[in-house]
This record gives C-alpha cells, structure tokens and sequence, in this order.
C-alpha cells in the first residue's frame, strides 16, 4: 500500500480542483477528485483496475503538479491502456482539471477567470470590457495571432470570442456542442482563411502551383483547428465552472470506437471508423494466421528427424515436425445496400476485402430489390474504399421499385450462382430482413445451406427489433448456421473471427 | 527508487543531447518509469521511434542496450536460459570410456560452461546499469507473456538446478508493440503506457533538423509540410519519421534546396511503398512522375 503524500495533493487541488470542491488545505479533497475522474473514466467505458487506481495515487506524487502536460501524462500512462481510449481519457481530463489551467497568462486568474453572473451583467449592459471590441476588430486580432501562431493570445481571444457569441447562459442544459456551434459561425473560418491566404500571398509567403496552394491551405487550417479546440476548452471550461464535473462528464460522455453503431454514426464518426478497418484488419488477420498454424503442429518428419540426428551421433535428439498448409475458406458476401443498411454493408464489405488474405476467394454481391455480382470492382482496383465508393454508385441493384426485395435477390442468386456455391464456400448474408412485406422465398436459403460449408446472417439492428414491423429474420434465420447482431466493430470483429476459424 | 533523471525537463534536456527529441508525453512516461520502476509499455504505427527511444535512453543513462527481438514461437528457452545439450551430449559420449560417477557428471554438465544465456537471464545478471528492450512484444504467444509477466515483476528466475539468480538492480525497460494482437490485461496492467503517434507538425520539422543537420529551416518545414499532407490521405502505410528522414537525405543528394511538384513526384517512392499509396498520392496532389515500378515492394 503506497501513501499519498498529502502536501504534493494540496497542492495539485490549489491549481487543480474543481470549483465545487472545497478549497485547498484538505489531503481527502485530491484523493476524492482523483476518485471521482476514474469513476467517471470507468463510466465511460474505459476499464481501469484497482492496481492501475493505486498506480495512479503513487505517479501523480512524483510528477511536478504544476505541469500540466506532466501531470497529464501521469494519469494517462497509468490510466489508460488503449490507444483508442485516450480521447475518452481527454474529454474527462479537461473536464476534471481544466478549471485553472496553466498558462492562464500574467494577468492571472481574474481577467480570464469566469464568473457567469458578472457576464451576465456585462451582457445586460451591452458592454463592458470585451463590448468594445466590434467584431472587426476581434477578427483581425485573431488573424494576426494566427499568423504569428501566439498561442497565449489565441487563448485570450478564444476566451473573448465565447464572452461575445456564444450566448452561454447559466443553468442551461445544453452540451458544449451547441455553443461551439454558435461561437464558430460568427468566427466565419472560411472567411478567416480567405484572408490568411490572401495576405501570405501579398508577402510571397505561397509559392506557385496547386501543390503550394494546398499546402498553405492546410497549414491555415491546421492552425485553425487549434482556435477551435482553445475555443472548445474555453466553453468546456465555463460550463464546468457552473455546472460541476461530473454533470458536464455525463453530458460529454460518448460510446468508444468500437462501440459506435454503424447505423447511427455521425459523420465524425464515420471517419473514425474507415480509419479503423484497416489497422484492425491486419491484427486480426496476423492473429488468425498465427492461431491456424499453430492448432495443427504436424506430424513428425521422419526424414529430416533423421538428417538432424546425424549431428549427435545418430540419437534423434530434435525431433523435426511437417507443418501443414491449412486451407482458406471461400467466402461469398451477399449484402442488402438500400438505404437503411447502406453504411453497415459497405463497412462489412469493406472489412472482409481488407481481410481478403485470409481468404482463397472473396465474391461479392448487392441488392436492394435486383441484384449485381460486384466482385470486379474490388478486382479492379488496389484501393478497397474506391471500390467500395463504385459499388454503391455503379452497382444495378434496383429491379422495380427500389425497395428491398430479399426474396426475389435471393431466388436471382440461386438461378446463377447455386452451381458455384461448393462445400468450401462460407455464405454471409448482409442485412436487416425488412422485407417490404414481399415473399421470404427461404427455400433458397434452405438449399444454399445444404450445399455450403456455412451460412452466415449478419444483422445490424439491435436484437430486440428483430421480427418486428416487416422484419422477418427467423423466417430466414432458421435455415442459417448462425445468424449474428453485428451493430460495431467488436461484433464485426468478432464474427470474421469465427467465419475464419470455422 | 532508480533517480536517473532529474525531472522530466532533464529526460528533455538529455535525451536531446543524443538527438532524440521527446515530446512531453514521452519525457514525462520516462521518468515516472525511471520513478516507480516500472516497465514503459510503448505502441504506435510502424517507425516513430519505439525501438528508437529505448537505445537513446541506454546511451543518456550509460547504460547497456541488452534486445530481446521477439517472434513468433519465442520461448522460455530462447528468452529466459537454455541448456546446452549438445554440447551436454557430447560431454557424456565423451566421457563413457572413463569411470566417473554419474553424481559427477551431472554436476559437471548442469553447470555455468553448459548454460546458454538468453537476454532474459543476461538482464537479471548484468552487474552494470543496463536498459532491457523486449522489441514487438505482441508477437509472443500468451504463455510467453505470461513468463514476461514473472520475471518482470520480481526481475529473478529460479533454475532449478542452479538456485535462484535475483537481479542487482532494477533496469529499466522498455516493450514496444506494433499492435497486432490486443496484448494480455495482465501485462497491460504491470505497465506505463505510451502510445508513440506521427509527430506534429512542429516536432517532425525540428526532428529532421537534428537528424539531417544539413538541411535547412525552410526546406525542412516544407518537407515536414508535405509529410502532413500525404499522410493525411487514406494510405495503406503512412510515411513514418524514419522515411521522413530519408526523403530530406534524399532531396539534399539530389541537391534540391526547394520542393516543387516534379521533385515530389520523382521521390514519393522514398515515402511510400506501396503502389497504390503512390498513385493516389501523385493524383491528390496534383504531382507527376516517373512510371511505377512494376510491383509494390514491401517496407524495409
């Protein structure tokens, strides 16, 4: 049992604390601050033991308290064990112990510090100190300190920006998200960006060419995505300020990456999950290709047993094993791609030619109510995304209407691909089984499972929808070998993880 | 409690003086390490200075570099000690003509000659300061992590037939995995963790400075610039800093002091190594080039 040493924590809640704690002087104070942003790390997903809690009380010990990128670091390097989790560990970090952040500035706390009720007022007055700012003139302080790239002056103008556009109000339960918005618009990026250019081309600053221009460009908005961020900690921090940490931790609270549902993902994180695929892909596929060698050691190999005795006077001292080749499954992937599945079906598909390796064969098709063989369009092309992106714009998928129609894609692909279908082909189907209340046609099913070696389903509604409303999943699920929920990437991950195995 | 470093601004300072340049992040991982002696659990993409940091750490602290390279099918009797039975075997043959008591020989051939040791056991033995790398330790099986796990934790080892060797001091040590396999909570858990990432924009422009002293300000911060931009795209592998490096080697060879879009073209292979990577980035930025090489070859 390690002991905290309670001037180090006084001190890191004199700097630190949240503005409802009680103020310094009191060791429980730190320890209970400590205790309540792991609790809210837990409650948002991140698992964090008790050895890593113990581990925690003891770093922060030793790091200077005031530093905050130490200080920082300390808690991650125990805390959080996951790369994708950091951004989780972030959002609570900034929450818990933003309040006084360092490098607040000379003019210490006071100017910058926040007190809703003097806002208000100051509001109330039309005025006050940053009421004399037009937002002219805050426009182009804010362009002269992103040229220059002063990050304190940014800080300052971040925090002038949210006094004048945000319209915070006291007590109001809206997240950050809404204020950002409103603060952003007035900022007008674009514009601000216009003008950067403009200037850094009358200084000679952007060479000829695309290429320059681009480049420029993507500086400014690097920098710009820094404003935005201080303009994001600034409203964070004020919202903290009049609503406690915990409150505002629960407002900001978000599902992991791998957790995210593929059917109502924002577009953010959208992004986030394409990044993901192929980092993801590649472990699991060198996992799955280590665990297939090793389940089979071979037999023994008589010939080279024999070879290597020769060295040790002819006793077979190292015994030397065949090590089988073990077959690839066939895979052919069947996906409903109209609107309601679209993102689910395109991730799966994307996945499973990125897993392609694993395979000796990938096939693929899509359907809404007609159906299209699309395995040429990932033969085509190097890059999984493009051809992805010329499935769902090239694709024939719509026969009548352009509602889904699995009966009839289904009783299509039986009448041209059933001969092709062989006991080393594993069949997934894609989709939510909301049939328009057309004909099932299982039978189809039926006779693809007798002739398959597997027959997948992977459905991504939540399992308590299933068979409600036109969904008629048992109908089809009873002639599947396993029919899967598949709403993130932790399920996905999961089931290629038996399909490959099996 | 081990006090090589300081503060974290002298992990700064001094692991600066061997050219590798550490983020806070990274200066404040190390000397929490170095404080609760701890292992630094470090993992990122393919080439943004894992292996690297733990050889700059060995020469800023003078201490040796002792590598355990992991694989696939590593063991107890490659990572830890082995006997060396060849050798053993021969001892015995040789020894048939003679009268010796089998008491004796099995003194004599479980002895220090007949012991092959491994990095593992090399560490717990080493009566210098040393820094123990256990480089892609996601490559390892989980039993053999599970073995990392013991010696880690107390840093002896018994043999059975020598007793137990205990370590003179605590090195420090670094693990560094690429990720291909989620690695064991357990193992997590007796950890610091790091996780390495692409520098920023300012970072890689100071590290091509330090490593390419020749090339200059401007020309590094467009190199540095063009990196961000190529690895914005949606890539199969991403430049790493090591290829980084080498394209601001190979600009200064070529003699350019200026990147224009011909130049780019001409060395994109230096950054990527894929084909399709190259192609997509001679289309997103607008630069031509030479005709590809005929089939993507892997990294080095």
């Amino acid at each position: 049992m390690h002991h905290v040493n309670p001037a180090k924590l006084d001190d890191a809640m004199s700097r630190f604390g949240p503005a409802d704690a009680p103020p310094a002087g009191d060791r429980e104070s730190m320890l209970d601050v400590l205790q309540g942003f792991i609790h809210e790390l837990r409650a948002a997903g991140l698992p964090v033991s008790m050895t890593e809690n113990l581990d925690a009380m003891r770093a922060v010990e030793h790091v200077d308290i005031g530093e905050r990128d130490a200080f920082k670091a300390a808690l991650g390097a125990t805390l959080v064990k996951h790369h994708h989790h950091w951004r989780a560990f972030e959002t609570v970090f900034d929450v818990y112990f933003s309040l006084h952040a360092a490098g607040v500035g000379e003019e210490g706390e006071d100017t910058e510090g926040f007190d809703l009720e003097s806002m208000e007022a100051m509001r109330a007055q039309g005025g006050g100190a940053m009421g004399e700012v037009s937002p002219e003139e805050l426009a182009q302080m804010l362009l002269q300190a992103l040229t220059s790239m002063d990050r304190e002056q940014l800080r300052r103008l971040a925090g002038m920006a949210v006094d004048r556009f945000a319209g915070m109000e006291p007590g109001r339960p809206v997240g950050g998200t809404y204020y950002l918005y409103r603060t952003l618009r007035q900022l007008d990026f674009d514009g601000l960006t216009a003008r950067m250019m403009g200037q850094a081309r009358e200084q000679g600053d952007v060479g000829d060419g695309d290429l320059a221009e681009r480049l420029a460009q993507e500086e400014f908005q690097a920098r710009l995505q820094q404003l935005k961020e201080l303009v994001e900690a600034e409203i964070r921090r004020r919202l903290v300020a009049d609503r406690g940490a915990e409150a505002m931790a629960r407002t900001l609270r978000k599902p992991l990456p791998e957790d995210v549902d593929f059917m109502h993902a924002s577009r953010e994180e959208m992004l986030a999950l394409q990044r993901a695929i192929y980092p993801l892909t590649r472990a699991l596929a060198a996992r799955l290709a280590q665990r297939r060698r090793r389940r089979n050691r071979g037999h023994l190999d008589f010939r080279s047993t024999v070879r290597h005795s020769l060295s040790y006077g002819g006793v077979p001292a190292e015994p030397k094993f065949r090590h089988p080749r073990p077959s690839r499954p066939e895979i052919m992937v069947v996906a409903d791609i109209s609107g309601s599945v679209a993102s689910f079906a395109r991730f799966t598909l994307q996945f499973v030619y990125a897993m392609a390796s694993q395979f000796s064969k990938v096939r693929s098709w899509v359907f809404i109510d007609g159906i299209d063989e699309v395995t040429r369009f990932f033969q085509e092309s190097d890059d999984i995304g493009e051809a992805v992106h010329r499935v769902n714009t090239e694709a024939d998928v719509v026969w009548v209407d352009g509602h889904s129609d699995y009966g009839h894609a289904f009783e299509v692909f039986h009448e041209h691909h059933y001969k092709e279908v062989t006991p080393k082909t594993s069949i997934i189907l894609l989709g939510d089984a909301r049939n328009n209340y057309h004909a099932s046609q299982n039978w189809v099913l039926k006779e693809l499972q007798q002739r398959a070696r597997h027959l997948y389903w992977l459905n991504p509604e939540p399992r308590g929808y299933w068979d409600t409303g036109d969904s008629i999943i048992s109908e089809f699920g009873i002639y599947c070998d396993g029919v899967y929920e598949c709403r993130n990437l932790r399920q996905l991950e999961q089931f290629v993880t038996t399909v490959v195995e099996g | 409690m081990a006090d090589r470093f300081k503060s974290v601004d002298d992990v700064v300072e001094r692991l600066r003086t061997v050219d590798y340049l550490a983020d806070p992040n990274i200066a404040g991982v190390v000397y929490l390490a170095d404080r609760l002696e701890k292992p630094i659990l470090v993992e990122g993409p393919a080439g943004v200075g894992k292996t690297e940091l733990a050889k700059a750490l060995g020469d800023v602290t003078g201490a040796r570099l002792i590598r355990l390279q992991c694989y696939e099918g590593l063991d107890e009797s490659k990572a830890l000690y082995e006997w060396n039975y060849k050798k053993q075997l021969l001892r015995i043959q040789a020894d048939r003509e003679h009268e010796t008591s089998w008491a004796e020989v099995e003194s004599d051939i479980f002895s220090e000659p007949f012991l092959l040791t491994r990095p593992l056991l090399e560490a717990i033995r080493a009566e210098e300061p040393i820094v123990l790398l256990i480089d892609e330790v996601d490559r390892v099986e989980i039993e053999t992590e599970a073995l990392l796990l013991e010696v880690l934790s107390d840093f002896q080892v018994s043999i059975p037939e020598l007793g137990t060797i205990a370590g003179k001091q605590r090195p420090l040590v670094v693990m560094t995995s690429n990720n291909t396999r989620e690695l064991s909570e357990a193992l997590k858990r007796r950890c610091l963790y790091l996780h390495l990432d692409y520098p920023d924009l300012e970072r890689e422009k100071d590290i091509v400075r330090v490593r390419v002293p020749e090339v200059d300000d401007e020309l590094a911060e467009q190199v540095a610039r063009v990196v961000r931009s190529v690895r914005q795209l949606e890539l199969k592998k991403a430049p790493s800093i090591s290829e980084t490096i080498d394209w601001a080697r190979t600009l200064l060879y070529l003699g350019k002091n200026e990147i224009d879009p011909d130049v780019i073209g001409e060395t994109l292979h230096v950054l990527l190594k894929y084909q399709s990577d190259i192609a997509k980035a001679r289309k997103e930025l607008q630069v031509e080039g030479g005709p590809l090489p005929a089939r993507s070859s892997a990294g080095p």
